[in-house]
């Protein structure tokens, strides 16, 4: 459990933008009829994103009225889920360092150390400029390619505290760092060489249709579709 | 001997090739699927019996048999739900499957859909998996373009397929939780009974998979259960995605055969310990969760469900965590402490407040800062955490602990007694 409350300062009013309103309606619609709270946490998260990677409060009643729902059904929402921000983070960025063993033991102090001294002393405080913010998060699910953080959309892997502080200062000029892993292998494959995967019998498309075999009732003719003359009915 | 790469099912873990479904057609996805769901519901699911496929999500269990618990008359609609919510330390290889090969879910949630008479499927992501999120829902936009999934498809089984998400709990994983998420709410686990093959999402009938377990299932088919069967140990069949992290010299995430020695995974993929084998101390083997095994057990350790349970472990989701001698076990142990306690849910008070106690207590031991006697109060709560909840988080909290004390107290010990040197000038 973590403590977390809705920041003191709020702004009067929040409405969805016209094209998020009809993502949002699209979004209501994975849903069967009556079920439209399903909807909440994405529509949750579009709003954070709208509204610059935090969740005011006047979007909860928006969201919350839009799935005719209780407002304290958006509020337990969004206090329960920690990817709610419910203060203001950096603008360019808010840094979050996965802390939790398999990063640990790569080096994610060393990444802490970096935010610390860069942003801010404390995790969610703005830094100086107000573009910048941290916090330590728990696993990211990126474990193979440790030690790592997410900014936004993006994670950047197999970081150093040299490289973290390099793509930090990236975004401090406005350029876009390369996301992933920063050491050049392939998203979770081994470093170097690899060591599965080099059959090229994989990929020459030799293998398809090969199932055939195993089904005596297709071995003769290879009829293009299945010979079931009954159709599977629900 | 290692898996033979014409055995591999995710022959695109890496994103080296295409993802889409050019990519996929080619390397054989949607190969026959006609075909097998002509052979009607029972065939599928008979076949996945065969493989003796067990849940890729951790518990471990048969999931064809799972699928046979689905009621096969009902006025209420059934409703497939994958859980890719992974979020256990350690494990990173569904989110390999759904940005890389999207196509052998998507294909096998057609394929369970089916098999369990469902026309509705919902694939439940992790909030933080956005790019992910976003490769999926491009793959699955393709398939319904393509007429593979959707009303009137070419396989002539209604079938839509969405994408849902969290926002950061980890209990979301748990699927009773998932559902409650689903449902617009928060993640708090329900009690079970009902099953949510009875009693699941809105109320009707649900199964629960996860992503692997589904993604698995085409390639099961076209090959044959048998084919899968043979693959593995006897009771722990097939392939699995091992994902290996901490102090190796090349983390990754790697497809072997179950029951693989778990010293020839490491050096044979990872590139070794670090350091040599020699230097290794223990590894945690199937996600945070799992009591850790010490370096001399490791020798002949496979990883497999069942020889890991002997050793009052588990494998868990297959992702190993490995800690040379440079680490510092206690503060490892700790932290997944902290992870507990961040991620429990509140709803039941020995989970709510014995994960808070637990991880201040292994904070105050990694620095010595505490009485022996401590230890063994320390192992006693576990107990009393453990089987007393509504879901296994508590479980989940209490085994690393118990592992930690079963095999590392005399460090512990040794820690107390150095704290106790160092003050006792001090204390007089």
């Amino acid at each position: 459990m973590a403590v977390r409350r809705l920041s003191p300062d709020q702004p009067r009013d929040f409405a969805f933008t016209p094209e998020n309103l009809s993502w949002a309606k699209e979004t209501i619609a994975k849903f069967p009829q009556g079920k439209q709270a399903s909807a909440i946490i994405p529509l949750l998260w579009r709003a954070q994103e709208q509204a610059g990677g935090w969740l005011p409060e006047p979007a909860l009643r928006h969201v919350a009225d839009m799935l005719g729902v209780a407002y304290i059904r958006a509020y337990e929402v969004a206090t329960f889920y920690t990817m709610f921000q419910l203060s203001p983070v950096g603008a360019k960025a808010h840094v979050q360092v996965c802390g939790t063993t398999p990063c640990m033991l790569r080096g994610a102090e060393g990444l802490i150390d970096v935010c610390k001294r860069r942003i801010a002393a404390h995790p969610h405080e703005l830094s100086e400029d107000g573009q910048f913010s941290w916090e330590e998060v728990e696993c990211l699910g990126a474990c193979a390619n440790a030690p790592m953080v997410q900014i936004f959309k993006d994670v950047y892997e197999d970081l150093t505290p040299e490289a973290l502080d390099k793509i930090l200062a990236a975004i401090g000029r406005g350029a876009e760092p390369k996301t992933g892993s920063q050491i050049g292998r392939k998203t979770s494959s081994p470093e170097g060489a690899p060591t599965t995967l080099t059959e090229p019998a994989l990929y020459d498309g030799s293998r398809l249709g090969a199932w055939r075999a195993r089904f005596p009732e297709l071995a003769e003719g290879g009829a293009e579709t299945a010979p079931g003359s009954e159709k599977p009915k629900g | 001997m290692l898996l033979e790469d014409k055995d591999r099912i995710f022959t695109n873990i890496y994103g080296f090739h295409d993802s889409g479904l050019k990519g996929a057609r080619a390397r054989g996805s949607w190969d026959g699927t006609k075909f097998f769901i002509d052979k009607g519901h029972d065939w599928i699911i008979s076949e996945v019996k065969t493989s003796g496929l067990r849940g890729r999500g951790g518990a471990g269990f048969p999931t064809g048999l799972k699928w046979s618990f689905m009621p096969k008359a009902d006025a209420r609609p059934s409703y497939l739900v994958i859980n890719a919510d992974e979020s256990e330390p350690g494990s990173c290889k569904d989110r390999e499957i759904m940005r890389n090969d999207p196509h052998l879910l998507i294909e096998g949630a057609l394929l369970a859909g089916f098999a369990m008479r469902a026309h509705t499927s919902y694939i439940y992501i992790r909030g933080e998996f956005i790019r992910e999120r976003e490769r999926l829902q491009r793959a699955i936009d393709e398939a319904y373009e393509a007429k593979l999934i959707g009303k009137n498809n070419v396989h002539g089984w209604d079938f839509d397929l969405y994408i849902s998400h969290g926002a950061g709990a980890y209990i979301c994983g748990e699927e009773t939780a998932l559902l409650e998420s689903l449902e617009g709410k928060k993640g708090q686990p329900r009690l079970k009974p009902p099953f949510p093959a009875n009693v699941g999402l809105y109320g009707a009938p649900t199964t629960i998979n996860n992503v692997e377990s589904i993604a698995v299932v085409p390639d099961i088919l076209r090959r044959g259960g048998h084919w899968f069967a043979a693959l593995g140990l006897p009771n722990n069949t097939g392939t699995k995605l091992f994902q290996i992290s901490g102090h190796v010299n090349r983390p990754c995430v790697v497809e072997e055969e179950m029951g693989i020695p778990v010293r020839q995974l490491i050096d044979e993929h990872c590139g070794g310990v670090r350091g040599g084998w020699n230097n290794l101390l223990a590894i945690i083997p199937g996600g945070s969760s799992m009591p850790l095994i010490p370096a001399d057990l490791c020798e002949t350790l496979t990883m497999d469900f069942d020889s890991l349970t002997k050793l009052k472990s588990g494998l868990g989701t297959a992702a190993i965590i490995v800690l040379d001698k440079s680490a510092d076990v206690v503060k490892a142990i700790a932290r997944i402490a902290y992870f507990y306690k961040h991620e429990s849910c509140g709803q039941c008070t020995p989970c709510r407040e014995g994960t808070g106690w637990m991880w201040r207590v292994l904070e105050r031991m990694s620095r010595g800062e505490a009485e022996k006697s401590e230890i063994d109060k320390l192992f006693d709560v576990s107990k009393q955490i453990e089987g007393h909840t509504i879901c296994a988080l508590g479980d989940a909290a209490a085994w690393p602990v118990q592992g930690l004390i079963r095999h590392f107290r005399p460090e512990i010990e040794a820690r107390i007694d150095a704290y106790k040197a160092a003050h006792k000038e001090a204390a007089e």
